[in-house]
C-alpha cells in the first residue's frame, strides 16, 4: 500500500462522498422538514443520469445536456410531488415507504421500457478528458477532480442557502418544529414543494455528474439510496452539515475499505481467505459504523430535533 | 361466535390453501407457486407479529429467512440432511442472530430501528455473498431435499404442500396466541405508550427482545422451508429488497390483525404472478397498483370490508 495509491483512493473516496452528499442533502431535508421517507429519491438520481444520456445524445454536448437536465429533473420531482407525494404527508411512515417503493418500480421499469436494460455510455466533456499527474506515469482524471470541485461548490451554495437566507431559515425552522412554522403563518405546503423540487434537482445533478464515469443502467439508484440513508442516519436526520460530514466519512470508509481490507486481512489469514473475508468486511464497514453510532448516539452525530 | 367471525377471513384463506390441490390446482407448477405463497405468508405473519403487535418495523426480516436457509446449506454440505437436526439448527441460527442484533437494535426506535435492522440485514447479505465455499453470489444448489427421520418425505409434492400449510397454520396460531396472552398485551401497551407501560412496572426491553427473537425463529423455520422448496439458496434471498417485499405484504394486507399478513402475502404473490404474464414491464402496473392501494385503502386489503361498510352507511 503505497502513499500514491492511498492518495488516489482517498480522492476516489472523496468523489463518492460528494455524490452521496448531493443525494443525501435532498433526502435529509425532505425527511427532516416533512418527516417524509422518500425511497424514490434514489431513482431521481437515476432519472438525472438518463436525462444526461438522452440529452447528450440529442445535443451532442455534455454541457448542454447538463444545463437542460437540471430543470428537467426539477420538473420530474415536482410532477411526482404533485401526483403522489403530496397526498402522503399526513400518512404514517409505512404508507410512505410502500407508495414510494411503488414509484421506484414504475420508474425503474419505465426506464427499462424506454431505453432498454443495457447500460448507456455518456461521453466525457471534451475539456475534461485529460488527467492530472500525481506522479510519473500516473494520471488522476480531470473529470473526477471536476466532480469533487462541483460538489464542493454546490455544498457551499447549499450552506449559504440554508444558513444565510430567509428560505433557509424557514427550512431549518421546519426541520425543528413544522407545526409551529405553519402556525406562524408560513405556507408550509409550498415550502415542502420547494424543498422537494430542490432535493430532486440535487439528486438529478449527482446523476448527471456520475453518468460519464459510471454505467447508466436501470436500478442504478437503488444501492446508492441505501448508502444515502446510512449517511443521513449517521449525520442526524434533517442536518445538512451532518449529511456533508457523514457523506465524506461513508465515501472514504467505503472506498478505502474496499482497497485496503483484503491486504489488512492478509496479516491474519491465508491469501484466498483474506480476499473473501476482506471483501465481505469492506462491504460491511459502513453498516457496522452506522450500527455502532446508532447504538451510542441514537439520534445521529448532529441531531436537529430535540429528543 | 364474534371471535369466530373475526377469525373467519384467516380460516377461509387457510381452508382455501388446504383445498387448493384438490380443486384443480394440483399440478406441479401450481403447487410450486402455492408453496412459495405459504412460505412467504409464514414469514409475513411472523413479521406482522412484531410490526403490528410490538411496533417494531423491521427492514431486515429476510435475514432471518437467510439464516434458516443457509443453515440448511451448510449442513447439506456437511451431509447432515435429516430434518431432526436441520430444522432445529435453522431455527436456532435465526433466533441467535435475532437475539444478538435485536439486543442492539431495540435500544433505538422509530425510523432508526428501521435503519439499524436494514444495516444488520445488509451485513448478513454481504456475509452470505462472501461464502465462496457455498457458491458466493451465485448461490448453492442442494443435493436433495431434507429427509425426515431417514425418509424422503418432503420429495412428494403433496406432502410438501401440507408440511408448508402445517407450518403456516402453526405460525399463525402461535402468533395469535401470543398476541392474545398477557405477553401480547404488554407488547401492545409498550407500543402505545412506553412511558406509561414503564410506570405500570413493565420494562419494555425484555418483552420487545423476546418478541423479536420469536419472530426471528419463525423466520428461520420459513427459511428452512424456502431452501427446501427451491432446493437452491442464494444471497439474493437476503437482499434488502426482499425484506422490503415482506414488509409490503404486511402493510398491503393491513395491520388490523394477523389475517392481514396472510392476505397480503397471498395477494402479493398472485398479483406478481398474474401481472408478470401480462406484460414484460409489469412492474410499472404493479407500482401503480401499490400507490393506488396506499392512497385509497388506508386499512390495507383486509380493511376493505370495513371501508365499504362505512361508505354505504354514509350514503
Amino acid at each position: 500500500m503505497s502513499l500514491t495509491l492511498l492518495l488516489v483512493q482517498g480522492l476516489n473516496g472523496l468523489q463518492l462522498g460528494i455524490l452521496l452528499f448531493l443525494i443525501a442533502a435532498g433526502l435529509t431535508l425532505v425527511f427532516g422538514v416533512m418527516d417524509f421517507i422518500n425511497l424514490a429519491h434514489g431513482v431521481q438520481y437515476m432519472v438525472g443520469a438518463y436525462l444526461a444520456a438522452f440529452l447528450a445524445a440529442q445535443t451532442g454536448s455534455f454541457w448542454a445536456a447538463l444545463a437542460l437536465a437540471l430543470p428537467a429533473a426539477l420538473v420530474v420531482g415536482l410532477v411526482l410531488e404533485f401526483l403522489v407525494f403530496r397526498h402522503l404527508y399526513d400518512r404514517d411512515h409505512m404508507a410512505q415507504v410502500l407508495a414510494t417503493f411503488g414509484v421506484i418500480l414504475i420508474l425503474n421499469d419505465g426506464i427499462k421500457a424506454l431505453f432498454g436494460s443495457a447500460p448507456l455510455q455518456v461521453p466525457m466533456p471534451e475539456a475534461l478528458t485529460g488527467g492530472f499527474p500525481i506522479m510519473d506515469g500516473l494520471l488522476y482524471p480531470h473529470y473526477r477532480l471536476a466532480i469533487i470541485a462541483g460538489g464542493l461548490a454546490t455544498a457551499a451554495l447549499l450552506w449559504w442557502l440554508v444558513e444565510r437566507t430567509k428560505a433557509g431559515m424557514l427550512i431549518r425552522a421546519g426541520a425543528t418544529n413544522a407545526p409551529m412554522v405553519a402556525a406562524l403563518g408560513i405556507d408550509i405546503r409550498r415550502l415542502f414543494m420547494v424543498v422537494f423540487g430542490f432535493g430532486a434537482m440535487l439528486a438529478g445533478f449527482a446523476g448527471v455528474m456520475a453518468a460519464p464515469i459510471l454505467s447508466v443502467e436501470p436500478g442504478m439508484g437503488d444501492n446508492l439510496l441505501i448508502l444515502a440513508f446510512v449517511v443521513i442516519v449517521i449525520g442526524g436526520i434533517g442536518s445538512v452539515r451532518g449529511a456533508f460530514i457523514a457523506a465524506l466519512l461513508v465515501g472514504t470508509v467505503e472506498t478505502l475499505g474496499r482497497s485496503m481490507m483484503p491486504d489488512l486481512m492478509r496479516l491474519f489469514l491465508d491469501p484466498s481467505a483474506a480476499r473473501q473475508v476482506g471483501a465481505a468486511l469492506a462491504s460491511m464497514l459502513i453498516y457496522i459504523a452506522m450500527a455502532a453510532i446508532l447504538a451510542f448516539r441514537p439520534a445521529g452525530l448532529f441531531p436537529v430535533r430535540a429528543a | 361466535m364474534r371471535a369466530m367471525g373475526r377469525e373467519l377471513p384467516a380460516l377461509l384463506l387457510l381452508g382455501g390453501l388446504a383445498a387448493a390441490p384438490f380443486i384443480g390446482f394440483g399440478e406441479g407448477y401450481m403447487l410450486t407457486l402455492l408453496a412459495r405463497m405459504m412460505i412467504l405468508a409464514m414469514a409475513a405473519v411472523s413479521l406482522s407479529f412484531i410490526v403490528a403487535g410490538a411496533g417494531l418495523v423491521s427492514l431486515g426480516h429476510a435475514a432471518m429467512l437467510g439464516f434458516g436457509a443457509y443453515a440448511v446449506v451448510i449442513l447439506d454440505d456437511l451431509q447432515v440432511v435429516d430434518a431432526l437436526f436441520v430444522l432445529p439448527a435453522a431455527i436456532l441460527a435465526a433466533a441467535g442472530f435475532a437475539l444478538l442484533t435485536g439486543a442492539v437494535a431495540i435500544r433505538t426506535s422509530g425510523v432508526n430501528f428501521i435503519m439499524i435492522t436494514l444495516a444488520f440485514g445488509q451485513m448478513a447479505f454481504f456475509t452470505a455473498s462472501s461464502l465462496s465455499g457455498y457458491g458466493g453470489d451465485d448461490g448453492y444448489t442442494l443435493y436433495a431435499r431434507t429427509e425426515v427421520n431417514g425418509a424422503r418425505l418432503l420429495d412428494d409434492r403433496l406432502v410438501f404442500h401440507f408440511v408448508c400449510l402445517g407450518a403456516l397454520v402453526f405460525t399463525w396460531l402461535l402468533c395469535r396466541m401470543l398476541l392474545a396472552s398477557r405477553f401480547g398485551r404488554v407488547l401492545r401497551a409498550v407500543r402505545g405508550n412506553p412511558m406509561r407501560a414503564q410506570a405500570l412496572g413493565f420494562s419494555p426491553y425484555p418483552y420487545r427482545l423476546t418478541a423479536y427473537v420469536i419472530a426471528g425463529a419463525l423466520g428461520g423455520a420459513a427459511g428452512f422451508l424456502f431452501a427446501n422448496a427451491t432446493e437452491f439458496v442464494a444471497p439474493a434471498y437476503i437482499s434488502w429488497q426482499r425484506s422490503g417485499e415482506l414488509l409490503f405484504m404486511v402493510i398491503l394486507g393491513g395491520l388490523s390483525g394477523l389475517h392481514g399478513a396472510l392476505l397480503g402475502a397471498i395477494g402479493f404473490v398472485l398479483l406478481e404472478e398474474w401481472l408478470s404474464h401480462q406484460w414484460e414491464h409489469w412492474r410499472i402496473l404493479f407500482g401503480v397498483l401499490l400507490i393506488l392501494a396506499v392512497l385509497f385503502l388506508p386499512g390495507g386489503l383486509s380493511g376493505i370490508p370495513a371501508q365499504v361498510g362505512r361508505m354505504l352507511r354514509r350514503d
